[in-house]
């Protein structure tokens, strides 16, 4: 299989980091290799957060934030329109053939961004991702997996519940167990955990959407990721 | 905390069955304190440090260290660890950086006063400007102090390196300390896969009977050297006294080399022995080293891999042996002087092959693709360059 190195640029409060988390964990999940390496600056709600996730299913040795990526998703606009950002452009060091997903209602590209991405080959997606969370989950927090779901909807890396089981396992702990007596919990967390069970199927609702979006728009990976 | 029973060296170095865990290498590290039957553990809890001597504090309150306390600062602590060591303990610290530069006297004290101890270092940058990110420069200070120097790769390489560090440092014939060395952030912080010997076995305890030199006994050397120090006596014995003991102790170091090959696999560890063109590299440099040969092999290179394992001693012959057809040597590192190519090039005939380089500094990520570049130039490939930096 094709190495994915990814690069994840958003913004503080749109789960960054928690998205890598999910990515590494269902690679996990499907048997295959994950390593996830989150920037850690002074990071606070609405500035810029970079996370690094590298993907395979052979082992992984190396280390450090990918500083070539051959996919590289962007989850605020802001981060291209506004430079919010440590990488500048966004497309700094992007390999030839790679993927760039982009969260944006209007195309946000200047024609130079687009010459220099067509010139490498890379397949660009501009979705409304926010728009899609805001519709399905009734919240703009669930962006991050509505980028989840075009990721591994186009990739095919990992199964459907392979990401269910990420999920779970970041929003209810590993020590979830489904069939576990919920009736003797007491109210406080019967309630605590209610929500977080409702919240856990609208993240999944938003990822299944995703996946349709990408099978009905014909998004599949037409070219091999660049030598890595 | 299990009941540990003790096992012999051997069996748990080599032979004991082992289970894979998902952990950085700071828990690695303390994985190994926890299975070596240390008995005390001394720290100084400096910015920056790695959560090692946390982790070590953890498995103090869990019964498997006798004792463990936060020394006045790192100074005071290399210099207890040497008082604990002499007392006949098994002693264990870890520092990062500045610490380590602020107890280096102390620790370069260590090697002629025939003190075993493993000592964890976590590179951090020193020098101004202020930063704590993850050069590792500091290595370059510990070379020439006598310790025998580990580099560890990866959450694996610090566990066996830790553990094998025990055992090492206590034998008769070496009996000097040994340091494990990895990359903060990269390494300490970053989780990987981990075989790990059971929890519920560990070294034998340190025997201080079984030395080359008496566990403080005031007559014979180091303790006699302490009373009567050579700068009391006459210019001549003093030249005397300290070149033999000088020579002792780099002839301990180098005595380490035959348990460096029984419980690490040997010095230095190569990738496609035949290649036309190495990354020679140590410590975390040396899995980007390991990436650039998958990476050269997708495109048809005949690239290999020198990881170097000990710093000190250093392989000279090894890795002589290993580049003497190479057409070029690579040397990715992260420090700004190049202390590895520099020990490389004094080691090897052919120096003219080293490519001095690719190094980042500061604690920068080094990425395999400067690495790839340095290979294209060796091989005289030239690559149109579509990547917009």
């Amino acid at each position: 299989m094709k190495r994915y190195n990814i690069r994840i640029a958003g913004v503080g409060g749109q789960g960054v980091v928690t998205s890598a988390h999910i990515l590494g964990n269902a690679m996990s999940a499907a048997g295959k290799y994950a390593t996830l390496v989150p920037f850690f600056g002074s990071e606070k709600r609405m500035a810029p957060v970079e996370a690094y996730v590298r993907a395979s299913d052979q082992p992984i040795y190396e280390v450090g934030e990918v500083v070539y990526p051959n996919v590289i998703m962007i989850y605020h606009p802001q981060v291209i329109t506004h430079g919010k950002s440590y990488t500048m452009p966004f497309y700094s060091g992007l390999k030839e053939n790679g993927i760039v997903i982009i969260n944006t209602e209007v195309d946000i590209l200047t024609d130079e961004d687009k010459k220099v991405l067509e010139d490498l080959n890379t397949q660009i997606i501009m979705y409304n991702a926010t728009g899609l969370a805001l519709e399905i989950a009734g919240t703009e927090l669930a962006t991050n997996m509505a980028m989840i779901g075009f990721f591994f909807g186009i990739t095919k890396l990992v199964n459907f519940e392979h990401i269910e089981k990420a999920v779970k396992e970041r929003f209810l702990g590993n020590t979830f167990v489904a069939s576990g007596g919920t009736a003797s919990l007491d109210s406080a967390i019967e309630k605590k955990f209610k929500r977080k069970v409702e919240l856990l199927e609208k993240n999944m609702q938003v990822i299944r959407k995703a996946f349709e979006i990408v099978e009905e728009m014909g998004w599949t990976e037409e070219k091999q990721p660049a030598g890595a | 905390m299990p009941e540990q029973k003790v096992v012999d060296i051997d069996y748990l170095l080599l032979e004991a069955p082992r289970e894979r865990k998902f952990i950085t290498g700071a828990q690695a590290m303390a994985e190994a304190v926890k299975r070596a039957n240390v008995d005390m553990a001394i720290a100084y809890p400096i910015t920056p440090q790695s959560e090692v001597m946390h982790l070590v504090g953890d498995l103090y309150a869990q019964g498997y260290l006798k004792d463990y306390y936060r020394a006045e600062e790192e100074y005071g602590t290399m210099s207890a660890i040497a008082g604990a060591s002499r007392a006949g303990v098994r002693v264990f610290t870890a520092t990062s950086g500045p610490g380590l530069l602020r107890g280096i006297e102390a620790i370069a004290s260590w090697p002629g006063h025939r003190v075993p101890a493993v000592l964890g270092v976590l590179t951090r940058v020193v020098n101004a400007p202020l930063s704590i990110q993850p050069d590792n420069i500091e290595l370059a200070y510990l070379l020439h102090s006598g310790i025998i120097l580990l580099h560890a790769e990866n959450q694996q390489d610090v566990f066996d390196m830790t553990l094998a560090a025990f055992a090492i440092s206590e034998m008769v014939d070496v009996y000097i300390p040994v340091a494990v060395a990895t990359e903060g952030f990269f390494v300490t912080h970053a989780k990987g896969y981990v075989n790990m010997t059971p929890e519920d076995m560990k070294l034998p305890p340190r025997d201080p009977y079984k030395a080359p030199v008496p566990v403080t006994d005031c007559e014979v050397p180091p303790a006699r050297i302490q009373r009567d120090a050579p700068v009391q006596k006459s210019n001549f014995m003093s030249y005397l006294i300290h070149a033999v003991w000088q020579q002792e102790v780099w002839a301990s170091n180098m005595r380490a080399m035959k348990y460096i090959y029984k419980y690490l696999g040997g010095p230095i560890e190569v990738v496609n022995p035949d290649a036309d063109v190495f990354v020679v590299a140590s410590g975390c440099a040396a899995a980007q080293g390991r990436e650039a040969v998958r990476y050269a092999q997708q495109e048809g290179l005949n690239v290999g891999l020198v990881k170097i394992k000990s710093i000190r001693p250093f392989p000279a012959k090894e890795v002589r042996e290993a580049l003497k057809n190479a057409k070029a040597a690579i040397i990715p590192e992260h420090n700004i002087e190049g202390w590895l190519s520099k020990e490389v090039k004094a080691a090897i005939p052919n120096s003219g092959i080293v490519t001095d380089g690719p190094r980042v500094y500061g604690g920068m990520t080094l990425p395999v693709e400067l690495i790839m570049e340095e290979i294209y130039k060796s091989l005289g490939i030239k690559k149109e360059k579509k990547v917009v930096i």
